[in-house]
Formats: structure tokens, C-alpha cells, sequence
């Protein structure tokens, strides 16, 4: 491996670490919502939240690289507050790769939330757990196979990321340039060789992605049956 | 009727293809089984009392209020003392039976230890599964374990929703014994949905009626099985639950000699002790009305009694016949031609031949 390649490994694992545990803590109540209300918003939020998984990441990454810039409101609030602009930052990054990234993590959740049904959470009621102590005792052990597919996913799909990434973060490289860009560079510099080596690792990462997940959803079946 | 020891429920909730209308004052001790076919709001009415629905009334436990829309009360489920099983046994898969057991107990109690539990645990037999996993349990085990779960919180009441219902026949003797030793040790009214007459005539102290959201009647057992409307409800099963005593055994014939009232009927044997209560149920099928006692006849069991009733029955040819013999009274099933044969009406004086005798144990 050539040492220049190491920067943009540690970013691009830092930045899936950091975007799919943030991402947990949004999609979980996010999910509950949506598998539990009536409420005539909830069409209109499914598809909002579902919509990065049709877009083009150019056109997500485009969008919100206008709302960090210095014209957008978040650029602008960000800059009123001193922080300065969040565009071709790791924050930024961190923001692209979380709305990108969104669908992946909501789906399995919600889906574990839906197949769960009513019945758990009225009998923890039956034996007085309050709506809050009954999800966090209940409704989320439960799902914890849903959970743990859209950490590694949200985890995976950030690792495999790179329109939104370009767009945001611009490629800088040891500042916002992670292994997909990096392969691009390699690619339009004719290094083929370091090319090469990324891509061969993106390509076994991704396999024991999926094969951790094939592991985890004969488990969860296990506990359902 | 006093609000205290009563359990009252006056609720109104509109369903699908019928409201679920009812008002009803009950007594706050005992089982009140809730009869009716599938579909009449049986569990609606259970789901309503725990809060698991809301419909529009009052809900009011031995003074306690749990629901009232006029006074803009509602108590949401975990605020309130009961105890549910559902039909489903519904365990957390996540955690095992003891588990399963000390979360209701932790939740009414921090300070309570794993030894809160031994009572309960004994009363349902269950000591032997605390450390299994649920997905190893079977049908009647999760049952029992459920029944087991909804006491731990030392409830005001127990709702039961057709308990059995999803367990196989074979499986169901793993309950419904221990159902009935809940009835004799439990100080707690229960309220226990079914559409099975087996489970109604073993348990029941005190009968609703319900068909299509509305009560048909709501009685004692004794009164409610004489009754027209429950008579009608069981359709070919139509007859009488008696309580009765076990005076003697003749265990050279197999048999046992219950006293019923005044009455002493015989029975097959069935390993009860003498001095032992217990339940049996006399279909209306199984009864013939004769004018004289006959001496000369296989049945064994036979009754003097005077016609008090005669109602139609589920087949037009049919009647069902209500004879009072002293301190009971049993329904006989017998054809419109007979009675007009014999000139039988009500006031009539007969002998009831009792042609078997099923023993609930």
C-alpha cells in the first residue's frame, strides 16, 4: 500500500464511524414515528426521507452544498454563529454522507418496528411500563436486528459513497478526500496500479458487509420464529 | 347497588358492523365469563376496561375510577391495576421466564427480589422453566407462564382473553386445570372472555351474555345456564351446570353418587374423592320426560319435578323443557309431538330421566 492512501482510508472510516452512529440516533425516533402514527404527514415524510435513494448524489450533493455555502441559510448560521462554513469540511462531509445515507438506516428500523407489531408495547403496559420505558425496554431490544442492519449498512453505503463526497468536500486530499475520490484522482492520473489496490479493498470490504449481514438476518430470524 | 365492591362498566364504542353498547355492574369477586360468539365485542369490552381502546363511558373498579368521559378521566394502561393474558401468550422473546416474570414486578416494585415470585410461581407450576428460553416453551407453557406474568404485578382484577383459544385441545389440559385452581385461590374478580361452553361451565361464577356489542343477559351461573337466552346462545349444547358434592363411591360398579341439592344423582367414577366439590352438566339432550317412574328402564338417574318452562328450540320440531325438581332445575329436549302427545304443559308433573352425567372436574 502506498503511504498516500492511508489518509483517505482513516477519513473514509472516520467518517462512516461518525455519520452511521449520528444516524442511528436520528433514524430511530424517526422510524418509530413512522411505523407508529396516523398522522396525514406521514406519506409526505416516507417519501422525503426515502428520496436520496432515487436522487443522483450530484443532485443532493449540489443542493446541499448551496445550503452550507456562504448563501445558503445553514452557511449562514453557521457563519453568525462563528463557526465559519461548513462546505469542504469533515463536518460538511458528515452532513452530505448522513442525508445520503438517511433511507438506509430508517428502512430496516421501521420495517423491525412494523413487523413488532402493537401486541409488546400494550403488554408492557399490561405490566405498568410507562410509553418510554416500554420502548427503550421493549420496542428497541426487539428490533435490535434491525438496528444493528442499518448501522452496518448506513456504515457500508457511507463507506461507498462519492458524488455527494465530491460535491461537498471537493477531493482535498488529507482534508476531505476519502478512498472513492481517491480512486478517481488515481484513475484520471493514469495510476492504475494504486487504483488498483483501493478498489480491490472497497471490493472485499463490501463483501463482508454483505455476508455479516446474510450472518445477522438468519439471527434475527432466530429470535423472531 | 353498592359502588364499592362492584366493578362497573358503562361504555360505548362504535365498531365496525355493530356498537359495542353495554352496561354493566359486576361483582367484584369471582370469574365473570364473557360468553358469546366470535366477533359479538367480547375482547373489544376486555380491551376497553384495560385501556388498550378507547371508547366512550366509565370504567370503575371497586371505587377506583379508571375511565369516566364526563369527568374527562382516562387512566392510560400502565396507570392501571390489572393483570392481562392475551389470547396469544405474547412473551418478550428478547428476555427468558424469569425474566419475563420480574419485569412487571420491577415496575410496581424496585426493591422487590426474585423471591416475590415463589407464590405465583408455585401457583402456576412453572418453577421448572424460569431459566428457558420462550422460543422452547410449549403452547400451555407460554400460557401459564402469561397467567404467571400478569399476577406478579399484584393486579385489582384479571382480564383473560380467550386464553386457550390458540392452543391445540391435546395442550389445553396443561391450562385449564390451574385455571381452576387460580378460581379457588384468587381474591381478585376475573374477567374471562371465551366462546367455549367447556371453558364457561368450569369456570364461571357469574355469566354476560354478549351478542353483537349488546348483553343478552348477565347472571349467575346457576340462573344464567336455566336461562332462555343462554340456552339459545349453546344451541345443541344447551343444558344445565350444577354444583354438587361427592357423597359416596360404588367402586364395584365404577361409580361415583354426587348429592345435587337434594337430589342424588350417579355418575362414572372418576377418582374424586367423597366429600370433594364439584361441577357437572346435564345436556338437555340427554334428558327424556316419562309420566310415571319406571323401574323398568336402563337410566339410572331419574327425577321428580314439575314443568316450569317451554321454550322453543334451535329446530323447529324441538323444545327445550324446563322441569323444577325441588332445588334445581334441568332443561330436557324433546320433540313438539311428544309434549302435545303426552298433553304436557307447563304446571305438568313428569319424572326427568337423566341419561348421562358429565362430570367437570
Amino acid at each position: 500500500m502506498h503511504p498516500d492512501a492511508w489518509p483517505a482510508i482513516l477519513l473514509t472510516l472516520q467518517l462512516a464511524t461518525v455519520s452511521s452512529l449520528i444516524l442511528l440516533l436520528i433514524a430511530t425516533p424517526l422510524a418509530w414515528w413512522l411505523s407508529q402514527t396516523r398522522s396525514q404527514w406521514r406519506g409526505t415524510v416516507s417519501a422525503l426521507v426515502t428520496l436520496p435513494l432515487v436522487l443522483p448524489p450530484t443532485v443532493l450533493g449540489f443542493y446541499i452544498l448551496l445550503l452550507l455555502g456562504p448563501n445558503g441559510w445553514i452557511g449562514q448560521i453557521t457563519e453568525t454563529l462563528g463557526l465559519g462554513l461548513l462546505s469542504f469540511s469533515f463536518t460538511g462531509l458528515v452532513i452530505g454522507s448522513i442525508v445520503f445515507s438517511l433511507p438506509f438506516a430508517v428502512q430496516p428500523i421501521q420495517y423491525a418496528f412494523e413487523t413488532m407489531g402493537r401486541r409488546p408495547m400494550e403488554v408492557a403496559a399490561t405490566l405498568r411500563a410507562s410509553p418510554l420505558d416500554a420502548f427503550f425496554s421493549v420496542a428497541l431490544p426487539l428490533a435490535k436486528p434491525g438496528l444493528l442492519t442499518a448501522l452496518l449498512l448506513s456504515f457500508a453505503h457511507t463507506v461507498g459513497e462519492f458524488g455527494v463526497v465530491l460535491m461537498i468536500g471537493g477531493n482535498i486530499p488529507g482534508k476531505t478526500q476519502v478512498v472513492s475520490t481517491q480512486i478517481y484522482s488515481h484513475v484520471e492520473a493514469m495510476e492504475y496500479a494504486r487504483a488498483h489496490a483501493l478498489a480491490a479493498i472497497m471490493v472485499l470490504f463490501s463483501f463482508l458487509v454483505l455476508l455479516g449481514l446474510s450472518r445477522l438476518r438468519r439471527n434475527g430470524e432466530r429470535v423472531v420464529s | 347497588m353498592s359502588t364499592s365492591a362492584t366493578l362497573s362498566i358503562c361504555l360505548s364504542l362504535p365498531r365496525a358492523d355493530f356498537t359495542l353498547d353495554v352496561d354493566l355492574h359486576l361483582p367484584a369477586q369471582g370469574v365473570t365469563v364473557i360468553f358469546g360468539p366470535s366477533g359479538s365485542g367480547k375482547t373489544s369490552l376486555l380491551r376497553c376496561v384495560a385501556g388498550l381502546e378507547r371508547a366512550f363511558g366509565s370504567v370503575v373498579l371497586a371505587g377506583a375510577v379508571w375511565q369516566d368521559n364526563a369527568r374527562d378521566i382516562f387512566k392510560p394502561t400502565w396507570q392501571r391495576e390489572i393483570g392481562y393474558v392475551f389470547q396469544e401468550a405474547s412473551l418478550f422473546e428478547h428476555l427468558n421466564v424469569e425474566r419475563n416474570l420480574t419485569f412487571g414486578l420491577q415496575r410496581v416494585d424496585r426493591n422487590a427480589t426474585a423471591q416475590a415470585l415463589a407464590p405465583i410461581v408455585e401457583l402456576l407450576g412453572i418453577s421448572h422453566l424460569l431459566t428457558r428460553r420462550i422460543a422452547s416453551l410449549s403452547g400451555g407453557e407460554r400460557q401459564r407462564v402469561a397467567i404467571a406474568r400478569a399476577l406478579v404485578t399484584r393486579p385489582k382484577i384479571l382480564l383473560l382473553d380467550e386464553p386457550l383459544a390458540s392452543i391445540d385441545l391435546a395442550r389445553r389440559s396443561e391450562v385449564l386445570p390451574w385455571l381452576e385452581r387460580l378460581h379457588e385461590d384468587l381474591r381478585i374478580p376475573v374477567l374471562y372472555v371465551t366462546h367455549s361452553v367447556d371453558e364457561l361451565a368450569r369456570l364461571a361464577d357469574h355469566v354476560v351474555l354478549l351478542e353483537k356489542g349488546r348483553v343478552v343477559s348477565s347472571a349467575s351461573l346457576s340462573d344464567a345456564v336455566a336461562s332462555r337466552q343462554l340456552a339459545s346462545a349453546l344451541g345443541e349444547e344447551a343444558g344445565v351446570i350444577l354444583d354438587g358434592k361427592v357423597v359416596a363411591c360404588d367402586t364395584l360398579q365404577n361409580l361415583t353418587q354426587i348429592r345435587v341439592g337434594s337430589h342424588h344423582l350417579w355418575a362414572p367414577d372418576s377418582g374424586i374423592a367423597i366429600g370433594n366439590s364439584i361441577r357437572l352438566r346435564i345436556l338437555a339432550r340427554d334428558v327424556s320426560l316419562t309420566l310415571s317412574s319406571h323401574d323398568d328402564t336402563t337410566i339410572q338417574n331419574r327425577l321428580a319435578g314439575v314443568i316450569v318452562s317451554i321454550e322453543p328450540d334451535v329446530h323447529p320440531a324441538q323444545t327445550l323443557v324446563g322441569v323444577r325438581c325441588d332445588d334445581l332445575v334441568i332443561l330436557c329436549r324433546v320433540t313438539r309431538r311428544a309434549l302435545t302427545g303426552l298433553k304436557l304443559d307447563v304446571g305438568a308433573s313428569v319424572w326427568c330421566q337423566v341419561k348421562s352425567v358429565a362430570l367437570i372436574v
